[in-house]
């Protein structure tokens, strides 16, 4: 009697095993159907993406470089960062007190 | 439904065929006008001198994490968001505390000055972004006034009043960036192709300027044309998450910051990356960057709790800032150039002059 309950319970196992496996099967083919649709979108979408990126016009590093240290240079005198203001100008730096005579 | 499938199966591999020599193309576009290193060029300038840099301000008052802040254009404000949910809008000068809203949800990521400073925008975990008018009276409750103008299905990463009061840019965890109108709550523009969480935008600084750079957890940098939604531009040298995007004051460049411990500039008409800012003894991410005024210094917070200074045209560190006791999730730099501000995990913003 107990071992055919034993048989009984490995049989339903094997059967819920068996019924999972198909299953999922089943889901992954119907999901790389719709993965497969997506991918063509995706890739359209990408082919069309790198055709504008391509077609763009570009300069030269050694210009682009130049042009950079040019706006530098042109602005280096308004960056109170770069150049320090006096702590009179600055609302943040703490100012020297006043001495009255 | 199969026999489709199979005519598809041709054409995704053209097309993935294509797609390969079109990347080919652009690297050697790319790599046709690589004739020099900004470096090289910038050897004959002079080298900067010896920078000073202290705390002049220390505004506590946040009970957790500071997440992010913004100066007012009148040069004295600041807006900063923390991950207990609370907004403060600090007077940098005296570091009065003016104003303080608790928003409904955590981790506030996100918060922006209005151009007219009669307002700030904020959000985070909520995935929206909602705008408070800010009001004269200090006893009036202020989310009383709320407006809620941006929806996205995941967190709010960034956003930035464009050049007025009336419209947003967002940028969220969904991996899209938006453009909506503040009276109408409604969505202008929305811009796709990201492939996950974007992180940070910037808006291009000119006047007339449309465009604005957005950087992602997909290591991409992309350029968009905020009036069509198209990507004009992408670039992918990081070699992990890009956390912080700012554009080169000029508008014609921009600057990352990433966790792969680099910053980087990449310039917009050469199309490439035209420096790399590292150094072995930096292993930790850098969180957030921005430009001094003439965009000859770059200033970037990392998760090691320091504040690196870099020279923006020679490629090297001029200055290292210690004084956070936690990591530095975010720097700017006061509108006139005469400051900066960081705001770290230490629950404490510092103003640096």
């Amino acid at each position: 009697m107990l071992l055919w309950c034993n048989c009984f319970m490995i049989f339903v196992d094997l059967y819920f095993i068996f019924l999972l496996c198909f299953c999922s099967y089943m889901v992954s083919k119907m999901s790389s159907k719709m993965v497969g649709s997506n991918n063509l979108a995706h890739a359209r979408r990408m082919v069309q993406q790198l055709r504008v990126e391509a077609s763009i016009e570009r300069i030269k590093v050694s210009k682009a470089s130049a042009d950079l240290m040019r706006y530098c240079g042109e602005n280096a005198k308004y960056d109170p960062l770069l150049t320090g203001i006096p702590a009179s100008e600055n609302p943040f730096k703490d100012k020297k007190p006043c001495i009255i005579l | 439904m199969a026999c489709q499938g199979l005519a598809k199966g041709e054409t995704t591999n053209t097309l993935k065929a294509e797609s390969e020599s079109l990347k080919a193309k652009l690297e050697e576009e790319r790599a046709k006008l690589h004739d020099v290193e900004l470096h090289q060029v910038a050897e004959k300038i002079d080298a900067l001198g010896q920078f000073v840099m202290k705390t002049r301000r220390t505004l506590k008052g946040h009970g957790n994490k500071v997440l992010c802040m913004d100066w007012c254009r009148d040069k004295r404000r600041i807006v900063s968001s923390s991950q207990d949910g609370k907004v403060i809008v600090w007077d940098a000068y005296t570091t009065n505390k003016e104003h303080a809203v608790t928003m409904p949800c955590t981790w506030v990521m996100a918060c922006a000055y209005a151009p007219s400073g009669c307002a700030v925008a904020c959000g985070g975990l909520d995935n929206k972004c909602s705008v408070y008018p800010l009001s004269l009276d200090k006893n009036e409750n202020l989310a009383a006034k709320k407006k809620s103008v941006a929806m996205h299905t995941n967190y709010l990463s960034s956003c930035s009043f464009t050049n007025s009061d009336m419209q947003i840019l967002t940028s969220s965890g969904d991996g899209t960036c938006a453009l909506w109108d503040v009276e109408s709550g409604q969505l202008l523009q929305s811009f796709h192709g990201h492939s996950a969480d974007v992180l940070s935008l910037d808006l291009a600084p000119s006047e007339t300027g449309n465009t604005f750079v957005s950087g992602g957890c997909d290591k991409k940098a992309n350029v968009w044309d905020m009036r069509s939604g198209q990507n004009v531009q992408s670039f992918e040298t990081h070699e992990s998450d890009i956390n912080n995007v700012k554009y080169y004051p000029s508008g014609d460049a921009f600057a990352t910051g990433s966790d792969d411990a680099t910053c980087r500039l990449y310039d917009l008409r050469a199309d490439r990356e035209v420096a790399i800012y590292s150094k072995d003894s930096i292993i930790f991410g850098a969180s957030s960057v921005d430009f001094s005024l003439s965009g000859r210094l770059l200033f970037a917070g990392y998760n090691d709790y320091t504040i690196n200074v870099w020279d923006v045209l020679k490629g090297t560190r001029v200055a290292i800032l210690f004084g956070h006791e936690n990591r530095v999730s975010t720097v700017r730099v006061s509108p006139d150039g005469t400051a900066f501000c960081s705001g770290s995990w230490d629950n404490t913003l510092r103003i640096w002059a």
